[in-house]
């Protein structure tokens, strides 16, 4: 199957259920590494819940894909150019800094992507959206109390939430850079127009990033195509590990 | 054709697997019960999306209903909208929440504060005291956060609002 000429409501399912499964993914590395107890636990859960949310995305799609595509087919058998998520999701987890900027970034857009996708004129996204939105909205208080906490604490956590900020920023852009995927979306009524998120996410970050006693460093951004298809070196190695199983058992059970 | 009464009597001693002392009835996450000549039909809705009980809650209440129509018998579909909310714990399930040592979340969870942990504090299951705090957002499942009494100094669970 061709991902880049399939069913545009296929492909734009697999562009957000992407996002959810390779930062599930990314946030499940931290189990048994987290900083304390209780980040271990709070890092699982977050796992759980995007990986949860990706396989809803991905259930919608393989009806719609029909032919005896399931979930796990979606997860397990397409290769890093087939995945359709933000170059952002996939980056490593570096140190906690680096972890909770990269989680704030995605989780204050998430919100707002959420929100809209709501109003979805596809109702069983729209479904989907309503009953993500509580808990991403978790999500979103929990990393931006991290960033307060790191920003406005000492000066080694100081300088480490820094610098996570200003290395995760330039991926930003991709967010709110219209693909198309989006615009098929946006045109259809699936979802709207990223750009138009751009300045409430800003208002959001700005806020807590006011509040943690840090500023957004002016970055240039990165020409990102992710969305295409196009991704950086980290996908490959974190698709190699989550898809090693399957592959190399394809009728393995569990 | 076997009875509403009989499918919900057969419901109310299936436990939910993550936290026992509830029913899948207490938890409100039986949207619907429609006997059929056939059988019957139930529409269950999801707590929380990661919950990695939602499978085994499905075949916990297929079997169970099997017992009563016979196997093959039972229809389950999954209902996401409108979604689950702690508000859909009934009165009896908060009570039974409480005894077995989990604090009930706040009510009206559509209320923003509550859903940022800004909603007054939770009374201690053990002591009642209000005097409390939150450790942690997250907790052993999906559907718990890590809080501590103040005055008996005992941790407890208590139900994330969402």
């Amino acid at each position: 199957m061709k991902w880049d000429t399939c069913d545009p409501s296929v492909q734009y399912l697999l562009h957000l259920g992407d996002d959810a499964l390779v930062l599930g993914h990314r946030l499940s590395e931290w189990c048994g590494h987290g900083p304390i107890l209780e980040e271990d636990i709070a890092l699982s859960n977050l796992a759980l819940d995007l990986v949860g949310l990706a396989r809803q995305y991905y259930q919608l799609a393989a009806q719609r894909i029909s032919g005896g595509c399931t979930e796990d087919h979606l997860a397990y058998w397409r290769s890093d150019r087939e995945f359709l998520n933000h170059v952002l999701v996939e980056q490593p987890n570096g140190d906690f800094a680096d972890t909770m900027a990269r989680q704030f970034f995605f989780d204050a857009f998430h919100v707002l992507q959420l929100d809209a996708l709501q109003h979805s004129s596809d109702a069983e996204l729209a479904a989907i959206a309503r009953k993500a939105l509580k808990e991403a909205t978790y999500h979103a208080q929990h990393s931006a109390d991290w960033v307060v906490r790191l920003g406005d604490g000492t000066e080694e956590s100081h300088r480490r939430m820094s610098a996570a900020l200003a290395r995760h920023l330039p991926f930003v852009e991709e967010l709110f850079t219209a693909a198309a995927v989006d615009r098929v979306a946006f045109e259809r009524g699936w979802g709207p127009d990223v750009a138009s998120l751009r300045a409430s996410w800003l208002e959001l970050v700005g806020e807590v990033v006011a509040k943690a006693a840090l500023s957004l460093p002016v970055v240039a951004p990165k020409l990102l195509r992710g969305k295409q298809g196009i991704h950086s070196e980290s996908l490959g190695f974190l698709l190699a590990e989550m898809q090693s199983l399957p592959r190399a058992y394809p009728d393995a059970t569990w | 054709m076997v009875s509403r009464t009989e499918i919900e009597h057969r419901l109310s001693r299936v436990p939910d697997p993550e936290v026992p002392a509830l029913s899948v009835l207490d938890l409100g996450i039986v949207r619907e019960i429609r006997p059929t000549e056939a059988g019957c039909e139930i529409d269950l809705t999801p707590t929380y999306t990661g919950c990695p009980a939602t499978e085994r809650i499905e075949r916990d209440v297929r079997e169970a209903l099997e017992e009563l129509v016979g196997i093959g018998n039972v229809r389950i579909s999954t209902v996401l909208d409108p979604p689950w909310t702690t508000d859909w714990i009934s009165e009896e399930g908060r009570r039974k929440l409480e005894d077995y040592g989990i604090a009930p979340p706040p009510r009206r969870s559509g209320d923003k504060r509550s859903l940022l942990g800004l909603h007054q504090p939770l009374a201690c299951p053990k002591c009642r005291s209000t005097h409390t705090e939150r450790i942690s957002a997250f907790g052993s499942t999906a559907c718990k956060a890590l809080h501590r009494c103040l005055d008996c100094a005992e941790p407890f669970e208590a139900f994330k609002c969402i």
